[in-house]
């Protein structure tokens, strides 16, 4: 998990433009100002990307914080 | 993706964008479309910035097109776009047409958005905006209800968004100010253009990487809306024009035609050829001498160039730098709008680092692959054609040889003899008044008070009492110039006649035009008993050209610094090499 919150760290202040986001896995997208609706999107995309995996549309609905998201980035790098 | 045309993904551009400074051109676009745009204005406003815009950007409500385009107190007209685009996505039109449930209504689906486009367009210009409107083409993606045969079935989607497009085209070719940009052929080749999850979460219709793409085009259209084009290529010849080194092959072993991997050279050559019937300028760049590197054009049947299709052709054994720089001051255009192609990537590294501005694609190493990609690279973008752009030619083969007799002679008096030049100078005939109007309308530098005039004005000009007025027209040895001065002096008093307007052509300056003007106008205004002409400067930020222009005709100051007064009691005829003809 340490390793996986640490690129989603990297990524997420890339993308969002914000070298003072700090990613723990209970983060929820309120707590990040520019984590909105729009940029949810763009985040999906480049997450995809960086892992080399394709979420399904019903995973993305699910995910209640930080901490699922690695979790499904997981599933898809196991399986 | 190459240096020299890379296309960024989302991300990327945003990077790029940030890091942009200075930019000064204003560009105002709004954007209107039936899906979430967000991303595409976002990569739009960035394209354009990195392009060096500074864009400002409306985004109308999310699908929310004709409502805004109807209200004439919407934001978008407060908003003053100077370019509108419409953006529709084929998904959304998929959902309507569904709902139509006769099969007749289904027929005629194209004929209705056609009409809804129509007037669209009928709003925006009843709400007072004369933005151009870039309006998408229509995603050709079937259904698959009735697979091939689609084209039988008049109420097929598919066959609809066929005729929706064409219908898209008949209607832009007569509408002014109104461009189709065709999506279609973007998408081709595209990579997951789509991304189905998120269209089903977000309705987002393409997935940013594909908005970034889209949008690297769209901002290379509208560049060349605000003028910034490609006039001039540039050819290498030894193993860009044709395979092999004529120096050292010979004519017989070059390949071009059928003669070994001679078709890829051929295609290029063709592409070349269609490029100089648009209008755009072909010039040669080549290490080899002279006679050797023409003889295949003049003697090799299997070329598809001509030395009559090139202006400028040189070949030396200078640097390329150098002899582009020579070119660029012939034809008198900025580097930026200049192509280079050269297979040698030491020879495209040097001009690069000299010319910056110039454009020099990478080409690929296999020849095959030399159109294929500068196709892609879409470098002529343009937003205007007429039937006299495919004159440019010989205009500028002329200015080439021009150029050339001036480095063999060694005084302008000697010059200008040379020239040959003759001129014709007449008051204004009705076959010239759209010529004449355009002048008014165009020319910045030689302008001395920057007058704008209607055809219907310089037809009241042509008929008053009150007025001389004077076309220009000159040709020398090398060719004709036409109409490129235009003079009008109204009467002010029983005494004076005053210079309201007084326009040249900057091509040819420096060849005493002006002289043999003002000599014929100096003896009709004495021949009406008249002896004072009268003139005024009016400065803008780009007629500098003229300000002494009145100085030098030997007019004295007046009371203030910009006005001037010709007494023509002691005017002594001023020298050219003009013949009147």
């Amino acid at each position: 998990m340490s390793n996986y919150i640490t690129e989603f760290e990297t990524l997420f202040r890339d993308v969002l433009e914000n070298e003072d986001i700090v990613l723990t896995p209970e983060t929820i997208a309120s707590d990040i100002e520019e984590w909105d609706s729009i940029n949810h999107i763009y985040l999906v995309v480049e997450i995809e990307k960086h892992f080399g995996i394709k979420f399904s549309s019903s995973e993305i609905l699910q995910w209640q914080n930080v901490g699922e998201m690695i979790d499904s980035v997981k599933a898809h790098k196991e399986n | 993706m190459n240096k020299m045309n890379p296309i960024f993904s989302f991300r990327e551009l945003q990077k790029k964008a940030k890091n942009t400074t200075g930019n000064v051109t204003d560009i105002r676009v709004a954007v209107l479309g039936n899906h979430t745009t967000s991303f595409f204005i976002k990569a739009l406003e960035n394209q354009l910035k990195v392009a060096g815009f500074n864009p400002s950007m409306y985004e109308s409500d999310y699908d929310q097109i004709d409502i805004t385009l109807i209200d004439r107190e919407s934001e978008l007209y407060k908003f003053n776009p100077e370019i509108i685009v419409v953006f529709e996505s084929v998904l959304k039109l998929k959902d309507k047409f569904y709902s139509i449930k006769d099969t007749e209504s289904q027929s005629d689906f194209h004929k209705t958005e056609k009409d809804i486009i129509q007037n669209r367009v009928s709003n925006i210009r009843a709400n007072g905006s004369d933005a151009k409107i870039v309006y998408f083409s229509y995603e050709l993606i079937d259904d698959e209800l009735y697979g091939n045969l689609f084209s039988k079935i008049p109420h097929s989607f598919y066959n609809n968004l066929w005729q929706l497009n064409n219908e898209l085209i008949t209607f832009s070719r007569n509408e002014p100010d109104f461009y189709v940009f065709d999506i279609n052929k973007y998408l081709k080749g595209t990579e997951n253009y789509r991304d189905y999850t998120a269209l089903i979460n977000s309705d987002l219709h393409y997935s940013i990487d594909t908005f970034a793409k889209i949008s690297h085009f769209l901002a290379q259209f509208f560049n060349a809306f605000k003028g910034h084009f490609k006039k001039c290529l540039i050819l290498d010849l030894d193993n860009t024009t044709w395979g092999g080194i004529i120096g050292d092959d010979g004519l017989e072993n070059i390949q071009v035609g059928s003669l070994g991997i001679g078709k890829a050279f051929t295609k290029l050559q063709k592409w070349a050829k269609e490029l100089k019937e648009r209008g755009v300028i072909l010039a040669i760049c080549s290490k080899n001498t002279e006679e050797v590197a023409k003889e295949p054009f003049e003697k090799h049947n299997e070329m598809v160039l001509r030395l009559d299709d090139i202006s400028i052709f040189v070949a030396n054994w200078k640097n390329k730098a150098d002899n582009i720089r020579y070119i660029q001051e012939v034809l008198n255009i900025g580097f930026d709008s200049m192509v280079f192609l050269d297979d040698n990537p030491a020879e495209r590294d040097i001009v690069r680092q000299s010319l910056p501005a110039i454009t020099v694609p990478e080409l690929p190493k296999d020849p095959a692959y030399y159109m294929p990609y500068i196709e892609s690279l879409n470098l002529f973008e343009t937003v205007s054609y007429s039937e006299n752009d495919k004159d440019r030619t010989s205009q500028y083969q002329q200015e080439a040889k021009r150029k050339k007799l001036i480095s063999s002679v060694t005084n302008m008096d000697d010059y200008l003899k040379s020239l040959e030049m003759k001129g014709n100078i007449s008051p204004f005939n009705s076959d010239d008044v759209s010529r004449v109007a355009q002048l008014t309308q165009r020319s910045n530098q030689f302008n001395l008070r920057t007058q704008r005039y209607t055809e219907k004005d310089i037809t009241e000009f042509m008929n008053s009492e009150n007025h001389l007025t004077y076309t220009v027209k000159l040709k020398d040895k090398f060719g004709d110039y036409g109409l490129i001065s235009v003079i009008i002096l109204e009467k002010k008093n029983d005494n004076t006649y005053f210079i309201d307007t007084w326009i040249m052509s900057c091509r040819v300056l420096k060849r005493d035009v002006e002289h043999f003007a003002l000599n014929k106008i100096v003896e009709d205004v004495k021949n009406k008993d008249i002896n004072i002409i009268t003139g005024e400067y009016l400065p803008t930020p780009k007629n500098k050209l003229v300000e002494d222009l009145l100085k030098k005709l030997t007019f004295e100051n007046d009371t203030n610094e910009n006005t001037y007064i010709l007494d023509l009691t002691n005017y002594k005829s001023r020298k050219n090499y003009i013949e009147n003809e």
